[in-house]
């Protein structure tokens, strides 16, 4: 019925009751309207006392937020990261008190390391309690202080609103990063006035913190001029463009300024690496003509990376001959590992919207011919020039396999590693974000859980979990998980029955001295079974095939253990404190393979 | 070794951080964190309240030979409590320290000397006891030195220094 009296309050016309105006909540019923509004719909975690009440608020919320029981929190963690970096949304992770909590730590050390977007959710002992060493107490704060951006301790229900909303903002703005909030028994219990906070306000925390007042136009001027000047420059690309959304931009300046690429591991997928400008990813195992490419260069011109030492080797003798251009949204990055030239603290994005147009459109016929040249030496010792014996198989062999029958449209999630090298080396990373692998940290056992988030973030995609025999030994659990949640994910463990890249550094540094690196490995297709899920096993190259692809018609999750030669090396390689054109290098292949694992093995020349 | 220490202090490789923090709990253990994990090297850390009760006040130093002052002011940028960080060392600052010395006194003429040295460094005695007396002092890292050196000859038991305190001049 129509009416056209004036409406009698604020209230009646906004549609809401005087109750629903102030809404009182219980701190549980806080947190999960919090991950709601924030726009993050799984939650990756694992129950205890400490965190009770908000696993009995759950029930409630349940049509809105999935909850993934994983069986052990350091991969609710590692999974939440994995779903950030999948989707950009904030992977949220939660745990009980004391044991729970201090398990989420290598996950939380993880995220920091890589700059991943995550909200830790922990249940503390009742406020009343704490110091006192109560049942399950740990100082989780105290704990985590050192590898989260930021955390919290909340001991009172009506700061937990303002607090969770903060929580985001900082786990997500600026460098991500992951924040956890630490929350007592009885602040879950309590009730609140709760309103959803939409902007939040810090007195201290700016997303960006520029040092000093910068001059961003001169800055953009001496940039353009170091362009302009340079005859051998290359782009160092990092995960900084991911994470500030920046493929477009990356690509026109790329582009219009004709400089190559080399990527981090992290930065791998910034740019497809079909692009004719992309070398690929340089570092400690990045392909040679790549670090030669960039000890050669006259200008570096990094974007969104941070000189991590598993890049530069030697910073004595790094790129001796660049300028170097730094833009990094992190101040504390510019100056920290290799001085900079031009230091611009901002957005990637920023800068190259400002940049782009100011350069030249150019091409480097020369530099290109001389880096090509190196490309083709590099080309001549691929393994992959070498038929194989009908018995043997070879981790690149895998990786390639892989690629060429998924196309390369698929997410890939890997552990640490040897396999994780060849990964990089042998799979042509052509989408956004393919490829979801522990960086910084180096996380073993990492592939698994971040499969499971990145499933999750990406539902209709096919998600791979490559993994060695180590790592994966140690998230089996998860399997429960996967099974639990009937979810597609297939599982390669590249299994050579050792610790494949530590065993590597023993021959290569200490003399074949092998200490506790040769694994005992369960019959991994009866593993499979005894989970319920499709086992499969390949020793030569075209059982690999085969499986890869009986694997990829299966409907659900599959485990595949690929048995491969069990010394074979990752090469090139950056001894540790070596500079970028000291590699040991492949050897130049020979057509057939004449007896013997020698033609892995050859030393630098 | 004293002297030494203030030739260190002399050294004009020290660098004056003065940061404002939220007055929260928990945030001296964030600053001091970071720079225990950085392996920043600091010579003084002194914090206390200011005309804002919500707010605190560090000064840091820092010798800037063993570690780089700009990299910890960008460090501290990062955390969430940090409100503002200033490297004040080039700006004409006052520049204070308080220090608590107790010397040994053997016999009266002793006392008196002491007595004496203080009212120099126009510092005051603030305790006398049978064996010792307690001179406070103010001023300049300088100026403590100085009559520490002063009074070494006497038989210092103990020292309490507070750290360099520092406000822009203005």
């Amino acid at each position: 019925m129509l009416t056209c009296e004036p409406l009698k309050s604020y209230e009646e016309g906004c549609g809401l009751n005087e109750e629903e105006m102030n809404m009182k909540l219980t701190g549980a019923q806080v947190i999960w309207e919090t991950i709601i509004q924030q726009g993050t719909n799984v939650v990756f975690g694992y129950p205890g006392g400490a965190i009770l009440p908000t696993y009995d608020a759950l029930v409630d919320y349940q049509d809105r937020v999935h909850h993934v029981l994983v069986r052990h929190e350091e991969n609710a963690a590692l999974a939440a990261d994995a779903y950030f970096r999948a989707t950009g949304k904030v992977g949220v992770c939660m745990a009980t008190s004391g044991p729970g909590a201090t398990n989420l730590v290598t996950g939380l050390a993880n995220a920091m390391m890589d700059s991943s977007a995550v909200v830790a959710i922990t249940g503390q002992v009742a406020s009343y309690l704490v110091g006192s060493d109560a049942f399950q107490e740990t100082d989780v704060t105290g704990v985590t202080l050192p590898i989260t951006k930021h955390n919290y301790l909340v001991m009172d229900v009506n700061e937990l609103p303002q607090v969770m909303a903060e929580a985001f903002y900082i786990a997500r703005s600026g460098r991500p990063g992951p924040v956890l909030v630490d929350i007592c028994k009885d602040v879950q219990q309590k009730m609140v006035d709760y309103e959803p906070i939409a902007s939040v306000q810090m007195r201290g925390y700016r997303a960006i913190k520029p040092h000093g007042r910068q001059d961003i136009p001169a800055l953009l001027q001496r940039a353009k001029e170091l362009i302009d000047h340079a005859r051998r420059p290359i782009i160092l690309a990092g995960q900084g463009i991911k994470h500030g959304n920046a493929h477009e931009e990356f690509r026109a300046f790329v582009e219009k300024s004709g400089i190559p690429v080399a990527t981090t591991l992290l930065g791998i997928g910034v740019l497809s690496e079909d692009h004719p400008l992309n070398l690929r990813m340089m570092g400690m195992h990045g392909e040679a003509y790549v670090n030669q490419a960039i000890a050669n260069a006259d200008l570096l011109i990094a974007l969104g990376m941070r000189f991590d030492d598993r890049v530069t080797g030697n910073l004595k003798t790094y790129a001796k001959n660049a300028r170097v251009i730094h833009v990094d949204i992190d101040a504390a990055e510019i100056n920290k590992n290799v001085p900079a030239d031009v230091g611009i603290v901002a957005s990637v994005k920023d800068v190259l919207r400002e940049l782009t147009p100011m350069i030249e459109k150019r091409s480097y016929p020369a530099w290109m011919e001389q880096i090509n040249e190196w490309r083709a030496d590099t080309q001549a010792r691929d393994v992959l020039n070498v038929a194989l014996p009908d018995d043997m198989l070879l981790a690149p062999h895998v990786m390639r396999a892989i690629w060429e029958e998924t196309k390369g449209e698929c997410t890939i999630c890997t552990d640490v590693g040897q396999h994780q090298m060849w990964e990089t080396q042998y799979f042509q990373h052509t989408r956004k974000n393919q490829l979801i692998t522990s960086g910084g940290l180096g996380t073993m056992g990492f592939a698994l859980p971040a499969a499971i988030g990145a499933k999750f973030g990406r539902p209709d995609d096919e998600v791979w979990a490559i993994a060695g025999d180590g790592g994966f030994q140690m998230s089996i659990p998860e399997l429960a998980t996967v099974m639990q949640e009937k979810l597609d994910i297939k599982i390669a463990i590249i299994n050579n029955n050792f610790l494949g890249m530590v065993r590597q550094w023993q021959e290569l540094m200490h003399n074949h001295r092998y200490s506790a690196v040769e694994m005992w490995t369960p019959d991994f297709v009866k593993l499979a079974q005894a989970y319920g899920m499709c086992g499969l096993r390949a020793t030569n190259i075209k059982e690999a095939r085969e499986v890869i692809r009986r694997a990829r018609e299966h409907k659900g999750p599959v485990l595949i253990e690929f048995v491969v030669e069990k010394e074979t090396n990752v090469f090139p390689m950056i001894q540790p404190g070596k500079s970028l054109n000291e590699m040991t290098r492949r050897p130049i292949q020979p057509a057939a393979l004449g007896g013997g694992m020698e033609f892995m093995k050859e030393k630098a020349r | 070794m004293l002297i030494d220490r203030i030739e260190a202090r002399k050294n004009p490789t020290k660098h004056t951080l003065v940061a404002l923090v939220e007055n929260k709990p928990g945030v001296l253990n964030r600053v001091a964190s970071l720079m225990r994990r950085r392996n920043f090297n600091i010579e003084s850390l002194a914090v206390g309240t200011t005309e804002d009760p919500t707010v605190s006040r560090m000064t840091i130093v820092i010798d800037a030979s063993r570690t780089n002052a700009a990299l910890v002011e960008r460090n501290l940028y990062k955390l969430v409590n940090v409100i503002d960080v200033q490297d004040v060392t080039d700006l004409p600052t006052v520049v204070r320290e308080l220090a608590l010395i107790k010397v040994r006194v053997s016999d009266a003429q002793h006392r008196g000397e002491i007595k004496q040295i203080a009212d120099m460094f126009q510092s005051r005695v603030v305790d006398v006891a049978k064996e010792s007396v307690i001179i406070e002092v103010t001023g300049e890292e300088q100026k403590v030195d100085s009559i520490l050196n002063v009074l070494q000859d006497y038989g210092i038991l103990e020292v309490v220094r507070t750290g360099r305190i520092a406000m822009t001049r203005g």
